[in-house]
């Protein structure tokens, strides 16, 4: 079965340690062991939400707050670039959701 | 303890000053960036000697703290420094501090050497007149993990390294202090976000006060600059913030307390963990980035005396170091079979079930004393020596004071 991580209780997102496609079933290993099914696609070392997260609300990861919901994001999504912003790096809003590649330096490069 | 398999103790290399080393090596250090090509030429084709320099004609009194350290380095017997004879670096000064440890050291400018095969053929009669000498001339001493200091960085850093490559680097950080050594975690613009985990692990009033210090600075250089240290390859391995990378890279730190912060080439004053500060002091002049690459870190953790380094990745990485020989772990499984050339130790075994945490700090504990005890890491083997040395300005009174070296 697909396995991702949840690191502690508090955690509303698990690592995923295997790349898995939507629909299929994950084994969430950690403090809470339980079952999820995948929204969406998902790659390894990404996150998917454990529950539903309203906008605002804070991303809890290692029992630490890492940032907050730019929009609602329901259980067994992708959490990444966007729908999780940091609570300080305001660059990091702009880079491409993909790739992570900076989008503001692109002028720079024609 | 009971479960290592490599010799607890090893021979090493002793030097006239008594720090103690893992490797005999001769050091070349140019001065300016027009020696570069003098200095890795002489060294070319030659064993055992390895190259660092300063690219900079102004000198700053952090670069030149930094060489100073490294070619003071435990692991190093004795230095050639070479000049092109306009610069503001004077190699002839580095080489006075060296052999005022004891080490041997030479010095020479290029334009007083008539130009650049005249400057590599006396560079290369002088390498091997000192590799010889160390040769004969080098006293061996019993080491354990008690004279050992090691220091660990991340780069290249996915969704893996905080759940496996930095806790098993944590794991045998827990080993390596309860063996009486010293252990160096970096990257304070890496912890950005955890102000509190990082004060409740201080040791003392007095280490608490210098990591909040340091924690705070690193927040202030971060807003100043507009710039985290997160990367675009961060981002593609499932790391979405620098809060989030903090947490993981935090946990090479170990569980063990930290005994206060130490500044680059500064060595830990005692046994333990510790804590370096590498980001730039506020000073008139804006020097750039704190870490703008991994290698630069590197350089850091060296000067502290650190005799090996251990580097965690998620992505991946093909760098090495000279002077002390890096140890490259990753936590991701696929990583490590796609650059199996470069990479030492796998730690993603944590993740697939084969090994437990502690297990795995074992097995890396006892992977860390062959290579201390000789065995070629994985970069050695195959001659990564890349170094970097930049401008930057610290404050270090400790330094200034003579009372740590």
């Amino acid at each position: 079965m697909n396995r991702c991580f949840q690191i502690h209780p508090a955690d509303n997102v698990a690592t995923l340690l295997a790349a898995a496609d939507a629909g299929v079933t994950l084994e969430v290993l950690g403090p809470v062991p339980r079952r999820l099914v995948l929204r969406e696609s998902v790659a390894l070392g990404h996150k998917v939400a454990l529950e539903d997260i309203a906008t605002g609300e804070s991303i809890v990861k290692f029992g630490a707050r890492i940032g907050h919901a730019t929009q609602p994001i329901a259980g067994g999504t992708w959490v990444h670039l966007h729908n999780l912003a940091s609570d300080l790096d305001l660059r990091s809003a702009t880079l491409d959701h993909q790739s992570g590649a900076p989008t503001d330096t692109s002028s720079a490069y024609v | 303890m009971s479960e290592l398999t490599a010799p607890r103790s090893w021979s090493g290399f002793l030097r006239p000053d008594g720090r103690k080393g893992v490797r005999n090596l001769v050091l070349i250090v140019y001065t300016v960036e027009c020696a570069q090509h003098v200095a890795h030429a002489i060294a070319g084709g030659e064993e055992q000697v390895h190259v660092i320099g300063f690219p900079g004609c102004y000198d700053n009194e952090y670069a030149i703290r930094l060489m100073l350290a490294l070619a003071r380095h435990p692991n190093v017997g004795a230095v050639l420094s070479v000049g092109l004879g306009c610069e503001y670096t004077q190699p002839g000064r580095i080489a006075e501090v060296v052999r005022a440890s004891g080490r041997p050291a030479e010095w020479f400018f290029i334009q007083q050497s008539g130009g650049t095969t005249r400057s590599i053929e006396r560079g290369k009669e002088i390498v091997r007149r000192l590799r010889a000498a160390l040769e004969q001339g080098t006293a061996r001493v019993p080491m354990t993990l008690a004279d050992l200091t090691v220091g660990a960085e991340c780069g290249g850093s996915d969704g893996t390294s905080g759940l496996a490559g930095n806790p098993v680097v944590g794991a045998f950080f827990d080993l390596l202090v309860d063996a009486g050594g010293r252990a160096i975690f970096e990257e304070t613009v890496e912890m950005i976000g955890l102000r509190q985990h990082l004060l409740a692990r201080a040791a003392s009033a007095e280490a608490a006060t210098q990591l909040a210090a340091a924690y705070d600075k690193a927040v202030r250089y971060c807003q100043a600059v507009k710039q985290y240290s997160i990367s675009p390859g961060n981002f593609a391995g499932g790391l979405t913030t620098i809060e989030e990378k903090s947490l993981g890279a935090f946990a090479k730190s170990g569980a063990r307390p930290i005994q206060g912060v130490i500044r680059v080439a500064e060595a830990p004053p005692g046994p333990g963990l510790w804590l370096m500060d590498s980001v730039p002091d506020e000073h008139f002049m804006q020097f750039g980035y704190t870490n703008p690459n991994d290698t630069e870190g590197l350089m850091d953790l060296i000067s502290a005396g650190a005799q090996v380094v251990l580097f965690v990745t998620g992505r991946g990485s093909v760098i090495g170091s000279p002077i002390a020989p890096l140890v490259k772990v990753t936590g991701n499984q696929q990583t490590f079979r796609a650059l199996e050339d470069d990479m030492d130790f796998d730690a993603g075994r944590v993740l697939s079930g084969e090994a437990t945490l502690r297990q795995a700090g074992l097995e890396l504990a006892d992977y860390v004393l062959r290579v201390a005890s000789g065995m070629p890491s994985k970069p050695e083997q195959l001659g990564h020596r890349e170094y970097f040395i930049m401008y930057k300005h610290q404050e270090t009174p400790a330094l200034a004071a003579g009372c740590r070296a």
